[in-house]
């Protein structure tokens, strides 16, 4: 039997029972440790040192840090230690940017909230530091280094969550900052626009790019017809705004604030999602036929869609052809809605609110915009939306409930539970079952596909036929499973995938919440909400079957793939990065660059930089040849990649370089 | 296959026949401090002059060359130690040493020298305190109050030759561990020896390994923390570049003691010629059998390889050198875990300094006893000390601990030095003792005797070994500012004590140096070193306030002065500053009123000049060009 173990935390007994760290235990007691680094899904860090303890023959330590042993005697809140907390308060305010009244993030901050938790009156040191620049390349993200206190939370979660490490340290001592790769912007590196990085960002140092002002000027445009769609999501996070519970379902409340802010009809992107169910269990079913390009992947998360894109092209033929609800409903929108709603095609303007800040890009896409038009005019956050019903002074939790505008207002079940990881493999199963054997599915099944590991891997059987999924949220656990199907070693029939830890619950763009629990009870609402519809099957949407009849044709049918359906290309990683390595010239050379990153630094390719310059040395190529170190050809494969002038050589050795400079060079005179 | 394994007595011997047929042997330091005054060019000179004179000479005793029958052996060596007299060239078998030699000097020397056998006297060592002349090494001031116990080899044998290392019994306590001795019987002489780690710490190396010896792992590390990076310190350095085979067979034992089989010696990359000389010297014991599988027949495997810092200070913490072989950000993570838990690649790992490596194969040699009969009981054996500043002697020097500041400064160091470098008998105000982590000492503990434990309770610490000696006219609050500038640059920036708490203690040394400052000052600096000391993360973080703290705990009339009168009593501080022209010496010359740059002096020829205090910037031009002492206060 297992003993009770005990620690003795301000004088009291507190039990413990295989909580990793001393934090956790004493959170367990009812003490909200201040702490900005550390989160529980993410590796202990021990930066910010307010969680400091201090311990009986320890002294004062990190509670994060230290593993508890029974029979610790443990104090919270010495004189000492409440000193040093506000010490190191104060000195984190000293160079923040203190622009609370303007900031985006203020009453969400956690450096103001512990401040004034802290009891922080004055800040009794001197700004040091100068101003630095924003980022604001990215349609995603806005990254504002002066806010930011090097917590290191958006740095972990990018590496250990997402596996992409966008962003990182540099520099050292006063000069230390979080910078893409290079110091290049955010919008040429290989961010995916997750902003995972803003969700757990304490402060307003990273946040989601605003697009409000762009959605009131339309608002305010008498001649336009502006309709909105709403991410599934969005519904259970918006009334956190105006403090509700996580997960409370405020739909009704939301399309009367939306009617109120002066939207003409007010849609449900859960509409498109049933859209999707169809299309893409279709286009899954015929692969299954002919056992062709398995496993599928699905394509609705933007930001996976980015991260293939640019990591595993050659796997983009085993992604969905389909593309995202949001998109759907954009072009379904276009399509349908002027003579629908009797509009001139250029007057109607199309809003979508989503708990997401890679839809903001997925939006901007060149593959969803129409004789420069895109499908998508603006994309708003929850966050943004509920900023925009506060700032028209709407009484958010007065409203009287109001319904969906028809027919894009009306889904079923399984479009709504697209907001959670699994949702879309639950769609697909129901639909597939009933189709395929008039059942629906197995309760068991249901109950596998609705866990939360980052990973799950689940064979289903639908009549005769085996249907080996895997379900995954979190970039990183998709690496090795992308890896493996690249390799045709992979024998998974469909693989749901969402970036977001939880799905799209936990968007970027969905209120501030520095609660844990937030995530699990908003995608209960959402199973909730489905529970409450009489619909559960996405075929079962009569509004649907009517949009195919007299819009789209046959499911994956010409006019269907020209308007729900995409092709995505490979993707660059960053953009070009390059360091001359021959002295300074003002004449046009033949330059030759060479790869340096690390697989073809591994391959050798330093000490080919080397023998390259040697040569030019050698025949006195000065005036000719222009050396450059380079990064990523995205041929790793194949390293090391040289470049000379336009041609790209593979696997290049120094007597290959020279060979292809001295052909060149000679077509050149 | 079974490798060649090479065997030690029989490379002695013909090593010794070597030698002994030798008639005379010139050393030349070819340490980094002399090879910047120009050692190599000397030795070049050197060879090209004996061959000149048709003097048998020759550039190495290594195998494949045979014996030198009355031979000249010209050979580099490590660092000397005496680098401010350097270049060094030594004549064996006398002992005699040459200090400051140029090229220019070498026909001279070897005629001398070799060919009238005595000593040049012009180039020997003349001590400014006596002008007494020295022609022994072994009887220079300098070198007499030191044992120089891990240094000595260093500035003798030729760091490139394998074979002299072994002649000097090297590699036998290697030997001894892989073939006569149990991992927990190394552990235990290691811990009877007392041996202290001498990267800063002075945790127990014994206890340190046998930690890491129980751990069960099928993998284990040993890392040689060759990042040495306190400011003026350079042992590990000198010992990495001077004898870097001592270093492989003190990794080859703790590998031996703890289970491992695999190493890192992981060297700042500001020093290519310790690099250099580890990877030979790798490379060698590789050939040699030494390193590799079946060590000494024992079954036992040991591989090498030597890694390059990328240069950030922080890196010689333990966790964050750690990271940086993993090709991370280096960066200090929280202990516990401890490196011997959970090092290298999440396995158990063994980081030891330099000179503590250097020490091991010594004391499994001598055994342990012999060991302890150096040094004091709580810190046996001696420390390597960088000795610089406002003192005659500046070098590298070794004392056994217990041995004085006094003895330190005043025998070895030759006495404190002024402004001008002329011996001060009574200019000594303070010693900087341990770096940027150490502390301010006073005249009053020049008696103390130096171990780890005395040094740390009186709030310095003995760190890896740098000692800056000030004089009188030394800022005590400027000395405090560059350490602090140090640090500050230094830091990581990951912690928040650290990274914004140096910061701050630097901003608020500029208060008082620039005369901004006031009793909140001094109040809020407290706190903050407190705090920083207290709540950083790594030892970096840790020790960052203690030039601070030594300040104001020793040097608090100082500090008031500049609070409180806005007054530097050294009149370092310029912005504290009040120049003023004495009227009884001024002769009215206006050369001051011409250099001033922004016209702040007024004045009829021949008549006595004033400063305009709110034009003045201090810059001190006037008290320059002043013939007549007259103007004072800046």
């Amino acid at each position: 039997m297992e003993n009770k173990q005990t620690i003795i935390i301000n004088g009291r007994e507190v039990p413990f029972n295989g909580q990793k760290n001393l934090l956790e235990i004493i959170r367990s007691a009812n003490i909200e440790m201040p702490t900005f680094c550390y989160h529980s899904e993410l590796s202990v860090y021990g930066a910010c040192r307010l969680c400091i303890v201090d311990i009986e023959g320890m002294g004062v330590v990190t509670s994060c840090s230290t593993a508890p042993k029974a029979g610790m005697v443990v104090r919270t809140h010495t004189d000492k230690l409440r000193k040093m907390r506000k010490i190191y308060m104060e000195l984190l305010l000293a160079n923040h940017h203190q622009s609370c009244t303007t900031c985006a993030k203020s009453s969400m901050c956690k450096l103001q909230d512990l401040a004034a938790r802290m009891d922080v009156k004055e800040v009794r040191f001197q700004k040091t530091g100068c101003e630095k620049a924003l980022d604001t390349s990215s349609p995603s993200l806005i990254r504002d280094p002066n806010k930011c206190i090097l917590c290191g939370d958006c740095v972990r979660a990018c590496d250990e969550i997402q596996g992409i490490g966008a962003i990182d340290f540099a520099n050292r001592g006063a000069s230390t900052t979080v910078v893409p790769a290079f110091e290049k912007d955010i919008k040429s590196v290989d961010c995916v626009y997750c902003g995972l990085c803003a969700s757990v960002c304490p402060t307003g140092a990273i946040m989601p790019r605003p697009e409000t002002e762009a959605v009131w000027d339309i608002l305010h445009d008498e001649t336009k017809t502006v309709v909105v769609q709403i991410a599934p999501a969005v519904r259970v996070a918006i009334g956190e705004m105006f403090g509700l519970e996580p997960g409370t379902i405020s739909t009704g409340k939301m399309v009367a604030a939306l009617k109120m802010l002066g939207f003409d009809k007010v849609f449900d992107t859960s509409f498109a999602a049933d859209l999707t169910v169809l299309e893409e269990t279709n286009e899954f079913l015929k692969r299954k036929e002919k056992n062709e390009k398995l496993p599928l992947f699905t394509s609705c998360c933007p930001a996976w869609v980015k991260y293939v894109e640019q990591s595993f092209s050659d796997i983009l033929p085993h992604v969905s052809s389909c593309r995202s609800p949001q998109q759907m409903f954009g072009s379904v929108a276009r399509e349908t809605l002027p003579k629908t709603l009797d509009v001139k095609p250029e007057d109607l303007h199309i809003v979508s609110i989503m708990p997401c800040t890679a839809k903001k890009f997925e939006a901007k896409r060149p593959e969803f915009m129409k004789n420069d038009q895109p499908d998508v005019d603006a994309v708003i956050t929850t966050q943004e939306l509920g900023r925009m019903i506060k700032q028209a002074g709407i009484q958010f939790n007065q409203l009287t409930s109001e319904s969906f505008d028809m027919p894009l207002g009306f889904k079923t079940g399984a479009g709504i539970i697209f907001g959670t990881t699994g949702g879309v493999s639950e769609a697909v199963l129901r639909y597939a079952s009933e189709k395929l054997t008039g059942q629906k599915p197995d309760p068991d099944d249901i109950a596998r596909v609705r866990a939360k590991d980052g990973l799950r891997v689940h064979t289903v059987k639908i009549g005769e036929a085996e249907l080996k999924l895997a379900i995954v949220h979190g970039l990183k656990n998709i690496c090795e499973i992308a890896e493996q199907v690249r390799d045709g070693q992979c024998d998974y029939d469909f693989i749901e995938v969402m970036a977001c830890p939880g799905g799209c619950v936990t968007g970027a763009g969905q209120p501030v919440s520095h609660d844990d629990t937030a995530k699990e009870l908003r995608a209960r609402g959402l199973y909730n909400k489905d529970k409450d519809l009489q619909l559960h099957n996405s075929d079962d949407n009569p509004y649907l079957h009517r949009c195919y009849q007299q819009h789209l044709g046959d499911i994956g049918g010409h006019k269907a793939h020209e308007l729900l359906h995409t092709k995505y290309s490979s993707r660059k990683r960053f953009d070009d990065v390059e360091f001359l390595i021959s002295e300074e010239h003002h004449q046009e050379r033949l330059g030759v660059n060479v790869c340096v990153g690390t697989s073809c630094y591994l391959r050798g390719s330093q000490k080919l930089l080397e023998d390259v310059m040697k040569h030019v040395k050698k025949q006195d190529l000065h005036e000719q040849v222009e050396v450059r170190a380079t990064f990523c050809f995205e041929t790793c494969d194949h390293g090391p990649t040289v470049r000379v002038g336009e041609t790209v050589m593979k696997k290049a050795t120094v007597e290959t370089i020279c060979e292809e400079m001295n052909r060149q060079l000679q077509v050149l005179v | 296959m079974l490798k060649q394994q090479i065997d030690l007595n029989t490379v002695k011997k013909e090593y010794q026949e070597k030698a002994d047929a030798l008639k005379q042997r010139l050393i030349i330091c070819a340490g980094t401090g002399c090879v910047a005054n120009g050692a190599m060019d000397v030795y070049e000179a050197l060879v090209d002059e004996l061959k000149r004179q048709d003097l048998n000479v020759t550039v190495s005793l290594q195998k494949e060359n045979g014996k030198a029958e009355d031979g000249y052996y010209v050979s580099p060596s490590g660092c000397q130690g005496f680098c401010q007299a350097g270049p060094l060239v030594t004549v064996q078998p006398q002992g005699w040493l040459y200090v400051k030699v140029k090229p220019e000097d070498v026909a001279e020397l070897v005629k001398e020298t070799f060919v009238r056998n005595q000593p040049l006297e012009r180039l020997l060592y003349k001590n400014p305190a006596d002008d007494k002349i020295y022609a022994k090494q072994e009887e220079i001031p300098f070198y007499r109050g030191q044992n120089r116990y891990v240094l000595g080899d260093c500035g003798l044998i030729h760091p490139e030759d394998l074979d002299e290392y072994i002649a000097k019994d090297g590699y036998l306590a290697a030997k001894k561990a892989y073939t006569e001795m149990t991992s927990q019987e190394i552990c235990d002489t290691m811990i009877a020896s007392g041996l202290r780690g001498r990267g800063g710490g002075g945790f127990p190396t014994g206890k340190k390994w046998a930690f890491t010896l129980v751990e069960e792992s099928e993998k284990k590390y040993v890392i040689c923390n060759g990042d040495e990076g306190d400011p003026g310190a350079f042992m590990d350095r000198s010992l990495m570049e001077g004898n870097p085979h001592r270093i492989i067979e003190g990794m080859m034992i703790t590998a031996r003691a703890i289970g491992a089989d695999e190493g890192y010696v992981y060297v700042r990359a500001e020093y290519p010629l310790a690099v250099q000389r580890i990877q030979r010297a790798v490379k060698d014991a590789e050939a040699a059998g030494l390193l590799g599988d079946d060590i000494f027949g024992s079954g036992y495997s040991f591989r090498l390889v030597v890694m390059e810092g990328a240069g950030a200070f922080v890196c010689g913490e333990e966790t964050a050198l750690i990271a940086s072989i993993e090709g991370l950000r280096g960066m200090p993570r929280p202990k516990p875990p401890f490196p011997a838990q959970s090092g290298l690649w999440g396995k158990p790992t063994v980081i030891n300094n330099v000179e503590t490596l250097a020490t091991v194969p010594m004391i499994i040699h001598q055994g342990f006893e012999t060991y302890r009969k150096l040094g004091t009981e709580g810190s046996p054996g001696t420390k390597t000390f960088a000795l610089t500043g406002h003192v005659v002697n500046t070098g590298l020097i070794e004392v056994p601990f217990g041995a004085t500041l006094r003895e330190i400064i005043f025998d070895i160091g030759g006495g404190v030095t002024d402004n001008m470098d002329n011996p001060d008998p009574n200019g000594f105000k303070a010693v900087q003792i341990g770096g940027p982590s150490g502390g301010c000492l006073t005249e009053e503990f020049l008696d103390l005797p130096l171990d780890f434990d005395s040094v740390r309770n009186i709030g310095a610490m003995v760190g890896s070994g740098g000692l800056v000696v000030m004089n009188r006219s030394t800022c005590m609050i400027q000395v405090a500012h560059f350490f602090m500038q140090f640090t500050q640059n230094e830091s990581c920036g990951k912690c928040v004590p650290c990274r914004e708490g140096t910061k701050q203690m630097l901003v608020l040394l500029e208060d008082i140096m620039e005369g901004r400052a006031d009793q909140g000052t001094l109040d809020l600096l407290d706190d903050l070193a407190q705090a920083v000391l207290l709540g950083s993360l790594c030892g970096l973080g840790k020790t960052a306030p203690n030039p601070v703290l030594s300040t104001l705990k020793h040097f608090r009339a100082e500090c008031e002065a500049h609070i409180f009168d806005k007054r530097c009593p050294t009149g370092q501080c310029k912005a504290l500053a009040i120049p003023e022209i004495l009227a009884d010496k001024c002769k009215g010359c206006t050369a001051c009123i011409r250099k001033c740059p922004v016209d702040a002096i007024t004045g009829e020829r021949k008549q006595p000049h004033v400063i305009d205090p709110e034009l003045c910037v201090k810059c001190g031009t006037c008290a320059q060009v002043c013939k007549f002492n007259a103007i004072v206060g800046v």
